[in-house]
Formats: C-alpha cells, structure tokens, sequence
C-alpha cells in the first residue's frame, strides 16, 4: 500500500501536474501555430514574464500587508494573465505584424520569435538577476498530507498543484465554449482553416490575430506562474520546458487545441514515469521476480528526461504522421 | 448606372501585367460568363476586383461607388460575396458553422437567410452539423454557394463553379445559378465550360491575352461563327 501511495505521489500527481503546464503552453503554440502560421520559439519565455508579471504584483500587495485565504501570487495571476495577453499583442505588433504585412515567410518569424526570445531572456535578466525566486512571497506553500488507509505514507498534494489542476480543468472549458460557440472563437477556428476564405468573408482578420495572442499570452501566463509556484521561479524556467512543449504541440497534431491538451498530457505522463523510480512499486513482488531489484530502476535516468518527448514525438509521428488528432502538415 | 463597371482595367502580378484593358459591365439582375483561353485573364479580372493584383491603370465602380483597390476583407461589407474555385469552404467547421461564418459581418439576425439556404440546398440542412470538408465535391460547392448567400449579396463572384464536377454536378451548379440570379442577385462568372454558361448569360465576354476579343449577349456570342471556331470548339 505505500509503495502505491509513493506511486501516487511521485507518478500520478507529477504527471498530472507537468502534463498541465504542458498542456497550457501547448495550447497557445498550437492556437498560434493554427492562425499566424509560425512556431513560436519565444512562448516559453512569455510563460517566464508572465510568472515574474505575477510575483511583482504579488510582492506588491505582500508590501502592503494584504493577506488572503489562497496564495497571493494564484490571485494576481488573473491580472497577471491580462497584463501578459497586452504584452503579448504588444510583441506581435513590434516584432511579428511588420513581418506579416511585408510578406514575409514564416521561417523569418520563426527567426524573429527566436531574437524575441533571447530579447525576453536578456530583459528578465537584467532586471531580475539569475537567482531563483519563490512564489509565495507571503507565507509558505502549504502541504496536504492525505492519510491513506493501511498506508503509513500519505499521499501528498500542495495547495498550488490541487490550484492547478482545477484551473486547467475550468481552463479547457473554458476554451472548448469560446472555440465551439462563440463568434469569434469560430471565426479563430474559421482563420486556421482557411485564411483566404476567412477575409473574403469579411472576417476581421485583426480581431483575430489579437484573439490569439490574448489566449495564448494569458495561458503561457498561467502556466509559468504555476510552475514556479511547484518549484521556483528562474529566468530559464520556461525555456527549458519548451521543447518538451513544442513535442506536445507536434504529438497532437499541428494547430488542434483539444491535441495539444491530450499532448501535453502524453508527454507529462511518459516524462514522469519514464524517470520513475519502479524498483519502489516493484519491491513487494521481489521474491517472486526471477532478477533482482537495483535500487534505482528507472527506465530513464533524470538528467535524461528530455529525451522523453522527443522519443515520444518520433513514435507517434511515424504511426500517425499528422499527430493524434489530424493536424496540419508542416 | 450599371450595377458593375470594370473600364479599361489594366492589372497584374508585381510588375507583369496580366490584364492589359478590360471591360466588363453588368446590370443588375444579370448573369455575366466571363470565357476564354487558359490564361486569358478570366480569373485575374474577378481577383482584380478585390485588390488581389496590382491595378495600374482603369477603374472598378460597384452601384455607384468606385471600388477600385479595395482589399479582399472590405468586399463583404460591399455586399459583393466571392466563391474561390477551390478551398472554398472552412473544412473542419461544420456546415452551419460555415454558414454562420458567411453572415459575420451581420449583426441581425439572419436566420432566415440561413432557412432560405437550406431550402434552395436540401442536402445541406440533413448534413449541417457534419464538417465541411467530410462532404462530396458537389455538396461542398453548395456550402460555398450557401456562404456567399448569407450576406444577401447584391453581387456573386463565381470562379469556375463547376470545375471538378461530374456533368451530372455541373447542370445542377448551372440550375442553382439560375436560381441565385432569380432572387435578384447579380451574377458574374467564370467558366471554363463556356457552352452551357453562355446558354445561361445575359452577357458573355469573351478574353484572350488580358483583353476583350468579345463582348455581347450570351446568345449572341454562340451563335458567332468567329467565337465558335476559335473559343469554343466549333
């Protein structure tokens, strides 16, 4: 029994907790991906700003002596998530639009989101330092220690991940209602279908192109500040996510919101239990085993994590060459 | 005043021209076929209308407005729909969603329009929670269609409607045209079938090389000996 509470805490809940964040960030790349055409190098670097937009304002009302009953940095993340959507519609029109509108191809986007994302980098720096910050400025995380019938382990959930968890969810509603039901969100979809039909139609191409920016900015948001509140908050913290999150996209299938969740998903579950210690759930079967238990049975070892994704993605591209759900060929 | 009233149209890619003096008049309520070779400039002089192309000399006038270099996303709210030749439906939205997407720029309630499409399209009404892009060649040609109805437009830009389809398709495409026209709706087409269309247009104009060769009554225009021997086969 503890070793399925250990199986719990250390597979299920991690997975859970990555597979979300993956899942936020792949959601914008995809949206991005579907409507502007470009991978957008720099979005791991926006879920950065946005989760330093997020402690500032934290910091600020923890100045001022403000105390809630959740953590203050999950509160201002909503400001935070609007403050971020404007910077990202910012970029797009300092850097992406111009490109745009001189026709450029969209490898010279992808180009440019990669300077954008080495600009974001620099800037961070410059103002924040390299240290690694915590997100709750306040008071510490709190733990829940949830006792398990005939286990001495407990299972163990911190306040910022249950927040997580319930956010993704409201969040993917959220999201499959705008996209299914609202005008714009159709006219989004409409856009990633066929971009010359949409603007003969009369659809305000504009509208948008801020509509994506806006979703895709206050998610990547989101995510980096739930990151940080899971660990803490580092200039490179984003960063080095992207890639597992461009994977996500990828698995999903190019420009299809609802893949990249179930990417995201994909790619969190088999990151996690791919580093997963399993000599630990595998130890009350030992007698039985015809080999013996090392101490470490992982199938990959930590610092290789990141060859998960990718081992992943070349997979289910070779069965399923457009992703899980049928997206765009690059 | 004609309803459209392209004059002396001179366009092209950059710096090749394609179109070198185009004229084409309709008024309203008429079907116009625009015939001609390959390369003729038949699709060009549609695009040309909203600002694909780079208009060097001449004008465009639309009821009264002159609607030269209008860009393609200002066509709508000019009351001039456009059905593209091919992609011409949003292939993962369903058929409704199509259809709702062709009336975004109204902000009534056009509901009835949307019956008034289903009635002139029956296939449509039984399939229209299905994507657009799952649908047969024909009925995703309707959706098209149905799209460019749902702004109830003063004028329809066709490019080569029945391009694609079987024989079988292509009378139904030219019965719906008809039809269209029939609610009062200016028509301006291309067609590579030149015979059939021409046997269904107010006026015909016939292009080679980026200019008028022809231009008169659709009957006329099959009855000439020239156009016949030279455009349409004999």
């Amino acid at each position: 029994m503890n070793d399925l509470v250990f199986f719990l805490n250390k597979g299920i809940t991690s997975g859970l907790i990555i597979g979300s964040i993956y899942a936020l960030g792949a959601i914008g790349l995809t949206l991005i991906f579907g409507i502007l055409r470009f991978a957008h190098f720099a979005h791991g670097d926006l879920m950065t700003l946005g989760a330093f937009v997020t402690l500032i304002l934290a910091a600020a009302l923890a100045a001022l002596g403000v105390t809630l009953p959740l953590p203050l940095a999950f509160v201002v993340m909503f400001p935070a998530m609007a403050i971020t959507a404007v910077l990202a519609i910012g970029l797009d029109k300092m850097f992406y639009k111009p490109l745009r509108q001189a026709g450029a191809r969209p490898v010279v986007l992808v180009m440019a989101s990669v300077g954008v994302t080495l600009m974001l980098q620099g800037v961070i720096r410059l103002f924040a330092g390299v240290r690694s910050r915590d997100m709750f400025v306040e008071a510490p995380k709190e733990i829940y220690r949830i006792p398990i019938p005939g286990a001495t382990r407990k299972l163990v959930v911190t306040e910022p991940q249950i927040l997580l968890m319930l956010f993704t969810i409201v969040a993917v509603i959220a999201l499959h209602f705008f996209l299914t039901r609202a005008r714009l969100g159709k006219a989004m979809r409409a856009v990633s279908d066929n971009p010359d039909l949409a603007r003969i139609t009369g659809i305000n191409t504009e509208h948008v192109v801020w509509a994506t920016w806006i979703i895709g900015g206050s998610l990547a948001c989101a995510a980096g500040t739930m990151l940080s509140m899971d660990v803490t908050l580092k200039p490179d913290l984003s960063f080095n996510i992207l890639l597992p999150i461009f994977a996500a996209t990828i698995v999903g299938g190019i420009g299809q919101p609802y893949g990249a969740i179930a990417g995201g998903f994909l790619v969190g579950f088999c990151e996690t239990l791919a580093v997963f210690n399993w000599s630990i759930v595998l130890r009350p079967f030992k007698d039985e085993l015809w080999f013996d238990l090392p101490s470490n049975m992982s199938l990959v070892p930590t610092e290789y994590k990141l060859m998960v994704p990718f081992l992943i993605l070349i997979i289910v591209l070779i069965y399923r060459p457009t992703g899980i759900f049928k997206g765009r060929v690059l | 005043m004609s309803l459209l009233d392209i004059r002396n149209l001179h366009a092209g890619y950059g710096a090749m021209s394609i179109l070198k003096g185009v004229n084409l008049s309709l008024e309203a309520g008429e079907i116009g076929v625009i015939v001609g070779p390959n390369g003729a400039g038949k699709s060009t002089t549609l695009k040309a209308i909203f600002g694909m192309l780079n208009i060097t000399e001449g004008s465009i006038h639309f009821d009264g407005e002159d609607i030269t270099g209008i860009g393609s996303e200002q066509l709508a709210s000019h009351r001039i729909s456009f059905v593209p030749q091919e992609n011409n439906v949003f292939p993962t939205l369903s058929v409704h969603e199509n259809l709702e997407m062709g009336a975004y720029i109204r902000r009534d309630d056009f509901s009835r329009v949307m019956d008034h499409v289903y009635d002139i399209f029956p296939p449509l009404k039984d399939k229209r929670h299905q994507p657009a892009g799952e649908l047969s060649g024909g009925q995703r040609q309707m959706v098209a269609f149905g799209r460019a109805l749902m702004i109830e437009p003063k004028l329809i830009l066709l490019d080569e409607p029945t391009a694609g389809l079987s024989p079988m398709f292509m009378s139904q495409i030219f019965d719906r045209v008809i039809a269209i026209n029939q609610t009062g709706v200016t028509v301006a087409m291309v067609e590579q079938n030149a015979k059939q269309a021409l046997a269904i247009a107010h006026k015909g104009f016939v292009l080679a090389g980026g200019q008028n060769s022809y231009t008169d009554t659709g009957q006329n225009l099959l009855n000439n000996p020239d156009v016949a021997k030279s455009f349409l086969g004999g």
